[in-house]
């Protein structure tokens, strides 16, 4: 589906019926796919908020914000599950999310097949690497390792 | 031109001699005016957030080399070119989340066509709101004392 039937229930002034976001009949064999899309963009978005404003919130305005980035206040974080599974979401569906998007942004602007095939799948092939990336460091992180400066550890270390 | 290029599209033929004879679409999004300014700050907005993720989760992953490691890649969004950067990124963040609440409110809520314009500025003012909000503390770390 393209932009601008996205947006028709919007330029009609009319609220939106799954049946409108079907494709047209005659396009070659679109299922309800798209409508799926378009609920989990709405919904992610919605979820996407608490979670990102929340993070930026603790990592930039509460303590000495950008400058109080480091190993130990990551390890801090990372040793409770919350932050371990906030982070966890907030990489899943950020990801789906934008990369559900940019599939939008990658039909609008290209018109022959072959383009569209190679950016999509170079951008599927992203997504999976970034998504496998930030999910093992997540529970591969040791906030703990041996041998390191007692003053880069989290006090948890310590005490 | 491609397909759907720009967010008027190809029916702008069609809607050019309906547009002579109301004067103006009513609820014209995306032709011109506010509604398409709305459209492309949302698509840039989203795939600069979406670049600048791809980038984060790579710094990220540096903690799993080193504390050193990590700490020195840290290093660098601790200058004052970064930090600009930084609070550019979380206006685009915090605008592409207030409007995408506002499309999902067009989309979903009744009334929200009707009140598509007047969400619009609702959007506008609580961003200036959240950014009056950030800066002063964001700029101060940025800036100050270190
Ligand atoms: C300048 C702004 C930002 C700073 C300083 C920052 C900092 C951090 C830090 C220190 C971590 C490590 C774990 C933690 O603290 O929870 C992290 C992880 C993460 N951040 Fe951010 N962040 C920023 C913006 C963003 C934005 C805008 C997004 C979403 C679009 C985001 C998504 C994530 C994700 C998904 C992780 C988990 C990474 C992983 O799984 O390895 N961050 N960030
Ligand atoms: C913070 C909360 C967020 C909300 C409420 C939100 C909301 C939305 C909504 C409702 C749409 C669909 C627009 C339409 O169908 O016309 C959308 C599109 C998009 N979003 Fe988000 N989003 C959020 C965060 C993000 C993040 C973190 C990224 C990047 C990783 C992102 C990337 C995109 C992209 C690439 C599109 C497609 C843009 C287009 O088609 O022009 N969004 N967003």
């Amino acid at each position: 589906m393209t932009t601008v039937e996205r947006s028709l229930p919007r330029l009609l002034q009319t609220p939106p019926s799954p049946s409108s976001k079907r494709a047209p009949r005659g396009r070659r064999g679109r299922s309800n796919g798209e409508l799926y899309g378009w609920i989990f963009m709405r919904a992610s978005g919605a979820l996407l908020v608490v979670l990102i404003f929340g993070h930026l919130f603790i990592n930039l305005m509460t303590g000495d914000g950008i400058h109080g980035v480091d190993f130990a206040f990551v390890g801090g974080k990372w040793a409770d599950p919350f932050w371990q599974w906030w982070d966890l979401v907030m990489l899943w569906l950020a990801i789906a999310h934008g990369t559900n998007g940019m599939r939008t942004v990658i039909n609008d602007y290209t018109s022959r097949a072959g383009t569209r095939l190679a950016f999509k799948g170079a951008l599927y092939l992203l997504a999976f690497i970034i998504v496998a990336l930030g999910t093992l460091v997540i529970f591969t992180f040791d906030p703990c390792p041996p041998g390191v400066a007692a003053d880069l550890l989290p006090a948890i270390c310590t005490a | 031109m491609t397909d759907m290029a720009t967010p008027q599209g190809k029916d702008t033929a069609r809607a050019k001699p309906l547009t002579r004879l109301t004067g103006k679409l009513p609820g014209s999004l995306y032709r011109g005016g506010e509604g398409m300014w709305s459209w492309l700050l949302h698509r840039i907005t989203a795939v600069a957030v979406f670049l600048f993720l791809l980038l984060h989760i790579a710094d990220t992953a540096t903690i799993r080399i080193s504390p050193e490691a990590y700490n020195a890649v840290m290093g660098t969004y601790k200058n004052p070119v970064m930090g600009i950067g930084e609070a550019t990124l979380v206006a685009a963040v915090v605008l592409h989340a207030l409007n995408g609440i506002r499309l999902i409110l067009v989309d979903s809520w009744t009334k929200g066509p009707k009140y598509q314009k007047v969400m619009l500025y609702v959007v506008i003012g609580l961003f200036a709101v959240i950014m009056a909000g950030f800066l002063p503390v964001h700029l101060r770390h940025v800036f100050g004392g270190h």
